[in-house]
């Protein structure tokens, strides 16, 4: 039966490439973070990091305040926490243990390897010379995850709704990277133009992987303005939002036709809109209508595609899905 | 200790062995396993702590005439077994001619009268069925169960085999080994055969209770060997006594489900009103033939402890054949003879009540008090139909590598069966072996743990 695909499997699918890309995000912030988001006097922000995740009311229950150590703690280790790396590596095993008569045994045994690692990680393997480490570790092994889904994943329907997860998820993470960051590090809008810590912009970009192609596209100039343009807008940067839309509308539309599935077509529509606005507006735009507001409504954008197609393909009501688990917010 | 000559070769070249080699690559084949999930799942909490079932490297052998033995009389064992219960859901000759007592089946809580006057593909009810065996102090087989519902452990001996091609490839040079490999490719196509008739390319789903049933991994195995949707019961549904499968381009006909999900939890409308696992409408479409079951409903009137006592006289009733495999002898207490003989060796005896499983309100004879005796001789005066009695059976041993050696360790086996139109057992089967000394209990959840069974020519 090689032309069906159960609904289930469809969404579990889907929100098994979104818990690995969530995880390789978080990994890259943090890492950031760590390693190159020092200020002048070498003091780190570790704030903005709860604030990226929307998190700030359950991370200060349970902690006075957002230190290296709680904050990296909260979010590698926790298993409480639903926003860690190791729920999200859970939460994509689990997928994966659903998935198995689906995926191959790479697949599945790579993500029960790695949970199984992560699950086993204790306080004192995050002592400060250990991070960049695991760090490293953690990205590589999501990294492992995609090449080996890459390399042995069969080529039906599953993957079309495992990369469009993927997109998505990316998608939605540089906006809210971008957001986050771009309002910490330039605190009133009049600033834009002035001076700044180009330290703090390039580990931006590093964040993203960016650095090297932005480099590439603009060799002097570090600015604001423009390393918001590269991450929302650059069609050729595999992190872009613009990039991961149009996959995303690239992947729906194959998938409808190659299949003959006649449900999603708000998604397609919804995608389309994202799409030629992207295309169509610049940064200096964007910067004047408000980033947060836009970047806002990106990130609405993205959650209605998420139940479109949750409700055209998935086959449930997107309350009782895993969108409901997925988003604290 | 059976020595048997089949074993020879393999027991030589183990011996080629050190003891720190054999610990070595026993370790990492249950690392691998470990890794690979190949788990059944404990859930305490909040947490999720997945256990490898204990695997014994050193493989539990038998010779191609001794497996021929076995099969042949599994093979007719289940012909009897599908015959009889043919026969219950349709005539009752049995029944009217008096070789089994009728209130044994029709009073028995497995026996579903839903069922009554179904016909089904080649007659066959029983298309999988996982048959215990143990040995007694003879060598002689003998029949423990036949487990006729939803039997497991399959995936744990291909799962096994191929720990044991990969640890010891040192050990199987032409010893002519029975391949497993088709298990998958046997059981679908047995499924094919009973797919409703006028079906060109029959839609095969597994009904599994979920990732928390703790038999999760062989869903996922068995789906997996045969190339089929793993599906829960929330993912099918019935419209016009038909069977279909919600997918992402809606829904899609369901033709043959083998189903790892017990009768009583399969359909709410039919049984179980509260069952969340099943499928609303199910036996409606089942009824009127428009999906297969494999196994049937109502298959557990057949592998109940009371019809086990007849099922010599089944065996000689429908096929007029004595049985290849012995069963436990067992008196029938209902009968005057048998309960005297049962009262006047009541400590020698294990004491079983017919209508319980799971080893509810047995008596073992040698282990129970003067005073356990006494209560025990009570109940079977006063409802001696209720009882049965048999000897108890000394499990044979098999090496066993504990703690870096080797000490013998009780087995019994648990040999697998396909029936569609025609019946296969796949070669060994799954042995159980009670890893603690002088153990007679092999089942997972108290310690036991499995080994590979090699058929060799």
């Amino acid at each position: 039966m090689p032309d069906v695909l159960l609904a289930r499997y469809a969404e579990c699918i889907f929100w098994l490439a979104r818990y690995v890309e969530r995880a390789e995000n978080l990994a890259r912030i943090l890492d950031v973070n760590e390693t190159f988001s020092r200020d002048s006097r070498g003091g780190q922000n570790w704030r903005s990091i709860v604030q990226l995740n929307s998190d700030e009311d359950r991370f200060f229950a349970t902690h006075e305040r957002a230190s290296g150590h709680s904050v990296v703690n909260f979010y590698v280790i926790d298993s409480d926490n639903p926003t860690s790396i190791v729920s999200a590596i859970r939460f994509a095993r689990e997928n994966a243990r659903t998935l198995r008569p689906l995926i191959s045994t790479e697949m599945w045994v790579q993500l029960n390897v790695f949970y199984n690692r992560l699950a086993s990680l204790e306080a004192a393997d995050l002592a400060p010379g250990n991070l960049a480490g695991l760090f490293a570790s953690i990205k590589e092994a999501c990294q492992t995850h995609t090449g080996i889904t890459e390399g042995t994943f069969f080529r039906d329907q599953g993957w079309y709704f495992y990369q469009i997860g993927r997109y998505i998820e990316r998608a939605d993470q540089t906006t809210r990277l971008l957001d986050i960051k771009y309002h910490l590090l330039l605190p009133d809008i009049s600033d834009v133009g002035s001076p700044v810590d180009v330290s703090q912009w390039n580990a931006l970009l590093r964040s993203a992987a960016g650095y090297h192609a932005y480099r590439r596209l603009h060799a002097v100039s570090t600015t604001p303005a423009r390393v918001a343009g590269f991450l929302l807008l650059n069609t050729a940067f595999p992190r872009s939002v613009h990039h991961c839309v149009r996959e995303v509308g690239r992947l729906l539309a194959e998938v409808k036709s190659r299949y003959s599935l006649r449900r999603g077509n708000d998604a397609a529509e919804e995608l389309d809109r994202l799409q030629v606005l992207l295309g169509t507006l610049d940064i200096e735009t964007i910067l004047r209508g408000g980033l947060h507001e836009f970047l806002d409504s990106i990130q609405g954008q993205l959650i209605a595609v998420t139940r479109e197609i949750s409700t055209a393909f998935f086959g449930y009501d997107p309350e009782a899905s895993q969108m409901q688990t997925a988003r604290s917010h | 200790m059976l020595r048997s000559e089949a074993s020879r070769t393999v027991r030589e070249r183990l011996a080629g062995l050190s003891i720190d080699a054999l610990k070595q690559r026993a370790a990492s084949a249950n690392a691998e396993m470990y890794n690979l999930g190949i788990t059944f799942t404990v859930y305490s909490d909040a947490k999720t702590i997945d256990r490898t079932l204990p695997f014994d490297v050193i493989p539990r052998i038998l010779s191609g005439g001794e497996w021929q033995h076995i099969e042949s009389g599994i093979v007719q064992r289940i012909s009897a077994i599908n015959l009889l219960l043919d026969d219950i859901y349709h005539q009752q000759n049995i029944l009217r001619d008096g070789v089994i007592p009728s209130e044994l089946v029709l009073g028995n809580r497995n026996y579903r009268p839903l069922m009554q006057g179904i016909d089904l593909p080649h007659k066959t009810y029983v298309n999988i069925c996982g048959t215990d065996l143990v040995r007694d102090e003879q060598g002689t087989f003998l029949v423990l169960e036949d487990n006729a519902r939803t039997p497991s452990g399959v995936s744990y001996v291909v799962e096994n085999r191929h720990m044991m091609l990969r640890a010891f490839p040192d050990l199987l040079d032409e010893i002519g080994l029975r391949p497993i490999e088709n298990y998958g490719a046997k059981l679908i196509s047995a499924l094919y055969e009973i797919a409703p008739a006028g079906v060109a390319n029959p839609c095969v789903v597994l009904l599994s209770p979920g990732i928390y049933n703790s038999a999760y991994f062989e869903h996922v195995f068995l789906a997996r060997e045969m190339g089929v949707p793993l599906v829960e019961g929330r993912d099918l549904l019935v419209e016009d006594d038909r069977v279909f499968m919600r997918t992402t381009g809606g829904l899609s006909p369901v033709d043959v489900i083998y189903r790892r999900i017990d009768d009583d939890y399969l359909d709410p409308e039919a049984f179980l009103r509260e069952s969340m696992l099943g499928v609303p409408g199910l036996m409606r479409s089942y009824r009127a033939g428009n999906v297969a079951l494999a196994n049937a409903v109502g298959t557990g009137v057949a592998d109940d402890k009371a019809v086990y006592a007849y099922m010599p006289r089944i065996i000689r009733y429908y096929l007029m054949q004595e049985p290849i495999l012995q069963s436990v002898e067992t008196h029938i207490c209902r009968e005057a003879g048998a309960l005297r003989y049962t009262l006047d060796h009541l400590a020698e005896l294990v004491v079983k009540p017919v209508g319980e499983a799971g080893g509810y309100g047995i008596t073992v004879g040698p282990k129970s008090s003067r005073r356990e005796l006494e209560e025990c001789r009570a109940k079977l005066l006063a409802d001696p139909a209720n009882y049965i009695s048999q000897p108890c059976i000394k499990l044979s041993v098999a090496p066993t590598l504990v703690d870096g050696h080797v000490e013998p360790r009780h087995v019994d086996l648990r040999p697998f069966a396909v029936t569609g139109s025609g019946t296969w057992v796949l070669p060994g089967g799954l042995t159980r072996v009670a890893l603690r000394g002088g153990s007679l209990v092999v089942n997972s959840s108290q310690g036991g743990g499995s080994k590979d069974t090699w058929v060799v020519a």
